[in-house]
């Protein structure tokens, strides 16, 4: 169980980042974060990561306050972050260091099995496409076995197709340990696909604007009315926590012209 | 191709002079035309001589390249590790950078003696400045999310020297290593003229002394094939742990 508790950030330059934000999140649920810039939803990863300290509150996981990157917490960033003078192999056994080594080069191999990048254990990083460098990230974090993974915006860099490859392969990742996920992003699309909760967040300060629950069966069909339904929902709450007016027509909410335009 | 552009000029110079020398358009005293070079080095590889003073000066460079290095990376790392360390010793080290190393040289006598303790102290000065200024100056500027990946993951302190900052610095870590590598061949000289009864540089003032250009010539010689050689030992040495590297400099390898 991670716990969020009124946490507030304020950042030395005065940046009033996150004000009071409570979330509590169950093991292995799949959470979303999406809002627009300057919500602070990249700031509450480096909080829960323990990489930053709230300036108030405290990121609790099962009953211990996280105070600095604990090893039951892994993350993934924008940018899959890799060191550019390992192996991809070594790269995903970073985390293993000070475990013997067979047991390290067995759950290595297994897990780039698993991400499908058996075949480039020995390359450099650079020799990496993006999609493959970004599962090798992933697959660093997951090798640890974290019972939190937090992505800050993991696909966003990459082109529409590798992009919604990669969720998948992500939830199909997921279903493996079943880890607890918090994700931020802004593609309302990746939030749908991979969210059993979707929180809509507020900006200056961040908090939080609104939650939904997306309870579809997986896998979701992008393509579905009901994906399409839970899509607007989203889109309207964003629309609202950018105070931008929503006309209603008929009793219908009309979300779509705001909705284009809400980053 | 390129190699052989870049040899006609010193190779064609010096069969100019020859020519010169064997014409008596000049007697060649005080600019030993290339063969009496040859033949001085010759004499002395065959009476041991070269072979001494090369193995003495080599010892030095060797010892005080150790230590300077050893040292540079040592404070290198912690001061460019904790800014705490930083603020306190990096204002001295660099006060006393610019010092002229050789001004060194009558202090360290009065305090090392006049043999081999002081001019290897002088060469280790020599190669502690590049080595920590390139360590500490590349560690500083190491992308923090790198460093952030080291922290993910729970490093700290040494760890995090030893698995993040070192490797990412090593690239600037060679240079400095070949720039103090240089500075050393440059002070075992300084050290040698003040006062020495071996090695390359006594040969030098040998041959001022006696009057014997080809011998100076045959040492100055010594030292751009021993430089040379040495600074390419630290490439290769290196080059093994640098192929991650995707620069300019590297040919194109990807598939």
């Amino acid at each position: 169980m991670l716990e969020i508790n009124r946490v507030s950030k304020t950042y030395p330059n005065g940046a009033h980042a996150l004000e009071a934000l409570t979330l509590a999140v169950a093991l292995g649920e799949i959470v979303v974060v999406v809002g627009g810039s300057g919500c602070g939803k990249s700031t509450l990863l480096r909080l829960v990561s323990g990489l930053d300290a709230p300036s108030e509150g405290a990121v609790v996981l099962d009953g211990n306050t996280v105070t600095a990157p604990h090893e039951k917490i892994g993350i993934v960033f924008q940018e899959p972050r890799l060191l550019p003078w390992l192996s991809v192999a070594n790269n995903v056994g970073f985390g293993l260091e000070g475990r013997p080594r067979s047991e390290r080069n067995r759950r290595v191999a297994a897990q780039l099995d698993r991400v499908g990048l058996t075949d480039k254990a020995t390359v450099w990083p650079r020799e990496l496409s993006g999609g493959q460098a970004q599962r090798v990230a992933l697959a660093r974090a997951l090798v640890t076995r974290p019972e939190v993974l937090l992505l800050d915006e993991p696909f966003s860099a990459l082109d529409a197709f590798t992009r919604t490859d990669l969720q998948d392969h992500l939830l199909d990742l997921w279903a493996d340990q079943k880890p607890t996920l918090l994700v931020v992003t802004h593609d309302v699309d990746e939030a749908i696909v991979l969210a059993d909760r979707v929180i809509v967040m507020r900006p200056r300060p961040g908090r939080v604007q609104q939650e939904i629950v997306t309870d579809l069966p997986r896998p979701r069909d992008r393509q579905s009315a009901a994906f399409d339904f839970a899509k607007r929902r989203v889109l309207s709450a964003l629309d609202l926590s950018l105070d931008r007016r929503i006309s209603v027509d008929d009793g219908q909410t009309l979300a779509d012209e705001g909705a284009a335009r809400w980053w | 191709m390129r190699p052989a552009l870049g040899l006609l000029v010193p190779v064609g110079l010096a069969v100019l002079w020859e020519i010169a020398v064997r014409l008596g358009l000049s007697d060649g005293r005080l600019v030993p035309p290339p063969s009496t070079v040859y033949e001085t080095l010759a004499d002395l590889a065959r009476t041991g001589e070269l072979q001494h003073h090369v193995a003495a000066t080599l010892l030095r460079v060797a010892a005080g390249f150790a230590l300077g290095t050893v040292a540079g990376t040592v404070l290198g790392a912690v001061a460019g590790y904790s800014g705490i360390v930083r603020g306190l010793i990096d204002p001295s080290l660099q006060g006393l950078r610019a010092v002229p190393s050789i001004a060194w040289i009558p202090l360290f006598i009065l305090w090392l003696g006049i043999f081999e303790t002081s001019k290897i102290a002088l060469i280790a000065v020599g190669v502690f400045f590049p080595v920590y200024l390139g360590v500490m100056g590349a560690i500083v500027t190491v992308d923090r999310k790198i460093v952030e990946v080291g922290r993910v993951f729970r490093l700290s302190g040494a760890a995090l020297v030893r698995r993040i900052l070192l490797p990412a610095v090593l690239p600037s870590y060679v240079v400095s290593l070949r720039a103090g590598l240089g500075l050393g061949w440059m002070f075992v000289i300084a050290a040698e003229f003040m006062g020495a009864s071996e090695g390359l540089g006594y040969l030098l003032i040998d041959g001022q002394q006696l009057g014997k250009p080809a011998e100076i010539v045959a040492a100055i010689l010594a030292f751009a094939v021993l430089g040379k050689l040495t600074d390419w030992l630290v490439v290769a040495a290196s080059a093994p742990m640098l192929r991650w590297q995707d620069v300019y400099g590297t040919s194109p390898q990807k598939s």
